[in-house]
Parts: C-alpha cells; structure tokens; sequence
C-alpha cells in the first residue's frame, strides 16, 4: 500500500527581548540559576504581570512579514499544568485569540516551490528548567527562563515530507532571525519545534491518528525523527495495529522516539482568560508604523536580485539565504565586483572556506570591499582564476590586500604577446611529439600543450592569450 | 449540564484537590447548583454581542522592554524549603 505522510509543526521562537515578557527580569542566557528570576516569575503570592511592549511588536513583525491577520485585540488565558518549573500552576498563553492568524510561508524542495498555510502565532511565558542530576534524590529548579518572551508558530498541516517539515522549520528559522525576533539559537533553545506526525492511504481523505514529537532542537534530529516515526507508524498498522494518540521524545543517541504520555492522561489545560491581563489592543497606527519599519524580506529580495544584478534564481535564493550573506554580497557588487563573479566567489571559496572554520558571513576576515578587489583583479587581467583562488588564501590567512599579495609575490599575469610568444615558441619546440598529435587530428592535444605553456609560465600567462597565440602558431 | 461523581473526581484530580467520598456528593451539589445559574445566563438572547474576557472594560497596559530588576536569590531561597547550588530542590520529577 502507497502510504502518504502528514505534517504539521509547533514552533517555539523565543523572542530576543531585554527583559521578561511580563516581569522587569533579564533574559540573558547561561547565569547563575535563579538570579535572573524577579518575585513575578517564582509567582510569589500578591504579584502582577505587566506586559512587555516589545514582545507585541516583534509579534506584530512576524504576522505582518507572513501577511498575516493582526488581531486588534487578543486575549491572555491560563493554561492549567502542574510542574515544579511552572511556580505559578499556569502557563499564561493565548487560546481563544491569538494575536496573529492565518499568514503564509514559501518552501523550497528541490526545485518545487510550495505555499505552507500557518494556522496562528501567540504570546506566551516559557517556564523554567528542570535539572535531574542528583540531588540526593530530589530534582533541581532553575527559574532563570521562566517567564522568557515565546512566539508560539503554529501550521496547518500541510507538509507531506521530512524533507517538506524541514524545508519549512528552516524557512522560519531564517525568516525569525531575518526580521531580528529571534536570535535563533538552537542550541540555547531560541527556537524548538514540535512535530505532529499522521500517515494515510494514499487517496485517503480523513487525517491519520497523530502522534507529536516534542522539543527537536536540531534539523538534523529533526529529520531523523520525523523518518524514524513514520516508518514506525506504517509498521504498526500494516502489522493490524491501530495508532494511539501519543506524545513521545526522540531519543537521539538510539535515533528511535518514546512514549511521553498517552492520550489518557493526556493534559486538559482548562483554559480560561487571565483576570490579572485585560485584552492586549493594538492600533493602526501602531501596526503602520511596525509595516514602514520592516527590512525587506527574503521574496522580495531574491527577485530584487536577479532583476538588479541578471543573476540566476539559485544564486538569489543562496545570497538571501541570511541577511549576512545578503549584505556582504551587495557590499562587494558596490565596490566595483561584477556581479555573477561575486555571486560565484560567494557561493563557492568563500562560503566553503567559512564552512570549513565554522564561521558566519558576518565574521569574514575577507571583508566584502577586499574580496571586490580581489574581483575587479581577475575583470581587469591583471591575474587568472586559478592564480585568484590561492591569492584569495593568503588574504584569508594574513589579511593583506589582494594588490599587496599580488605585488610581493609577482603573481600579475603575463600578458605581453611577446613573452608569451617566446614560452610558446619554446614548449613547441620541446613537445614536437604532442604537436604530431594535434596535427593528426587529436583534439585533446591542444589542451596539453595549453598545460604545458601555463606550467611553463608558472600559471601566470594570461590563459585566452595562450590559446589565441597557439592556435595561431599552429593553425 | 450536569456533573456526575466521576467529572467531580476528575476536576478535584487535575486542581491537585483532596475531595473524600463523603464530600463528593457535596461538592457535586454545589457544582451542579452552579451550572444552573449558568444555565440560566445562557438563555439570554447575546446575539451580536462581542463575548467578554475581563471584567473591566480596560487595554492591557504595556511597559518598556528595560531590565530593571537586581539578583534578590538569596532573600527568596532563604524561605524556600530546600535549595543547593542556586536551585530549588524539588521532589523528583521524570519525564
């Protein structure tokens, strides 16, 4: 039987505040446990929570920039748990009324483009940390996170593929950290997904059973999850099992997923409005001004691009893939670097080399004006390709100038025809044989002795003028 | 609606309540009591009327995105039953 798989996510973005979402606490990471946790957030009786205007803005940001519904007015409710990393006994959230609904996100797999529908996007407080090393027996509470401003990023159900749930977590994570919400930090836990997971027969109208893969903080697990439990499903019914609703972990040393709880004790949160929050209003004015400030967006950028610079939809699509690289790339196209070259430089040495170091675009000891000379060099002749690559190391390594580098160690290209005609004259001379060869009809002759004339110069002649020159010489 | 014994046991379970068998009957009573004022309140004609959600008609005040607040750890954890290494002791939770 032809199986089809449905996927719909729940993604945590904590959004990149000073300070808590309703409390004056910092919400830096990695302090001393509990010093970042105010009388609000271990909910010591009598206090109040006042509502951190960023945390709406970056809000308002998100909806606007997935052309969402901005509601003008939404709504904070208690969702009723017990845990000892909630002191209050509720998560304050958002049910009935969201403050973003509806909104779209473009996904990208192989060369398909596909249109993801995103249900809503709340506000809430995160909780605590739990720590279950031993205590004598007893587990460990830290409340420095408790009460951390989350953008809670809910979609239809509409992807059909891991490759499609990652393509789509991803898209988020660069538009999040795009629009500076986000710091996007996934192993800090800046940005968690939950994944619900159903397969069908294919041709099969009503959704599966779904079960929810909770906390995936890297893609990667993320897909092996996602594969892992599916493939399980499929088993568990072809073998006449029926699937139980489910909450589970992904276990990533044993690359399966677990039970967490079943849908018998599954939580009722009883939710209900906050009576310490009246409704969260939000103007016009407000949602005019948050539009005017608005960069522009990964879309708009990428057919920006290959308007204004003539370069191919792929290259687009990997220069706007951060707004780092995006900018870097405009930086050197306006020093005076040809625009596919840059894109190519970009995309290839230096994207592999930052790869390589583990460093991001931002931190490039090659910055983008160095880089356009070092462009402009290989435009103007004064070096090859090839002689580029290894220049562009060494600027890498000392920080020197594309010119200095050049200049010290006599790396111009030889471009004087008479020079050229003299090493020329010589390889011939010395490869009679090869010239035999080429002579009798041997293409791929020509190309040797190419070699042998750039070899001979020490990879400094100007390579088209070594082909004109020979084919002249023996045309 | 009513309630039965067992939604009553149920509701005390998820409010962490300790309600014994002699006053679930009670309790069931109350409730009960209850969902009649409500039934009541339910067949007011609200068409057209927006539902509420506070009880004052007021916008939620905001306040400026600034840290403000000082490292107080020592003053809370000096009433809290057990601490160590910074962190509250709990019994222990697993997932």
């Amino acid at each position: 039987m032809q199986w089809e798989v449905v996927i719909g996510l729940e993604i945590h973005t904590q959004l990149s505040t000073q300070s808590k979402i309703f409390s004056a606490s910092s919400t830096r990471f990695g302090n001393e446990p509990n010093t970042q946790a105010s009388a609000v957030d271990i909910a010591l009786p009598g206090v109040l929570p006042v509502m951190n205007r960023a945390a709406v803005e970056k809000a308002i940001q998100f909806g606007l920039a997935i052309g969402a519904k901005i509601n003008r007015k939404s709504i904070f409710a208690r969702k009723n748990y017990f845990y000892p990393d909630l002191p209050k006994g509720y998560q304050i959230s958002q049910f009935e009324v969201p403050v973003v609904e509806g909104g779209q996100v473009t996904i990208r797999v192989g060369d398909q483009d596909k249109v993801i529908n995103l249900t809503r996007a709340h506000l809430e407080e995160d909780a605590g940390k739990s720590v279950h090393e031993d205590f004598h027996g007893m587990s460990g509470i830290d409340l420095n996170r408790a009460g951390t401003p989350l953008l809670e990023i809910v979609s239809e159900p509409e992807m059909r593929s891991a490759a499609e749930a990652i393509a789509y977590a991803k898209a988020l994570h660069s538009l999040v950290t795009w629009i500076g919400i986000c710091d996007g930090n996934m192993q800090e836990g800046s940005f968690r997904c939950d994944v619900n997971v159903s397969v069908r027969p294919l041709g099969q109208k009503e959704f599966g059973t779904r079960r929810e893969i909770k906390n995936l903080n890297s893609f990667k697990f993320m897909e092996q999850a996602i594969k892992y439990e599916v493939q399980w499903q499929i088993e568990q019914i072809e073998d006449g099992h029926k699937i139980q609703q489910a909450t589970v972990l992904f276990d990533p040393d044993s690359g399966q997923t677990r039970m967490m709880r079943s849908k018998e004790d599954a939580h009722d949160y009883r939710y209900f409005p906050d009576p310490d929050l009246p409704p969260l209003v939000i103007d016009e004015a407000w949602i005019e001004r948050v539009r005017s400030e608005l960069p522009e967006l990964p879309e708009a950028m990428q057919a920006r691009f290959q308007s204004q610079y003539g370069i191919p939809a792929y290259d687009a699509a990997t220069l706007t893939s951060s707004k780092a690289m995006a900018s870097y790339y405009e930086a050197t196209v306006a020093a005076g670097a040809d625009a596919k070259l840059a894109s190519n430089w970009i995309m290839g040495e230096i994207s592999a080399t930052l790869n390589r170091e583990e460093r991001d675009i931002a931190d490039s000891p090659v910055a983008a004006d160095a880089l356009a000379l070092l462009i402009r060099r290989v435009m103007d002749g004064t070096i090859n390709n090839k002689t580029a690559k290894d220049v562009l190391k060494k600027m890498w390594e000392a920080g020197d100038s594309a010119d200095a580098i050049i200049e010290r160690d006599g790396l111009k290209q030889e471009s004087d025809t008479g020079a050229i005609e003299a090493i020329i004259d010589e390889v011939l001379a010395a490869n009679a044989a090869m010239v035999e060869e080429y002579k009798s009809g041997k293409e791929k002759a020509f190309n040797a002795l190419v070699g042998q004339c750039m070899k001979a110069s020490k990879g400094k002649a100007n390579p088209a003028q070594v082909n004109e020159v020979l084919k002249r010489k023996l045309g | 609606m009513s309630l039965t014994q067992a939604d009553v046991r149920r509701i005390a379970r998820l409010a962490r309540l300790q309600v014994n068998d002699t006053e679930v009957a009670e309790v069931e009573q109350k409730l009960n009591g209850i969902f009649g004022l409500i039934e009541q309140l339910k067949a007011i004609d609200t068409e057209g009327v927006e539902p509420m959600s506070h009880a004052r008609d007021v916008a939620l005040r905001l306040r400026e995105d600034v840290a403000t607040e000082t490292n107080r750890r020592a003053a809370f954890q000096a009433v809290a039953p057990a601490v160590e290494d910074g962190l509250y002791l709990v019994p222990k939770v697993i997932e």
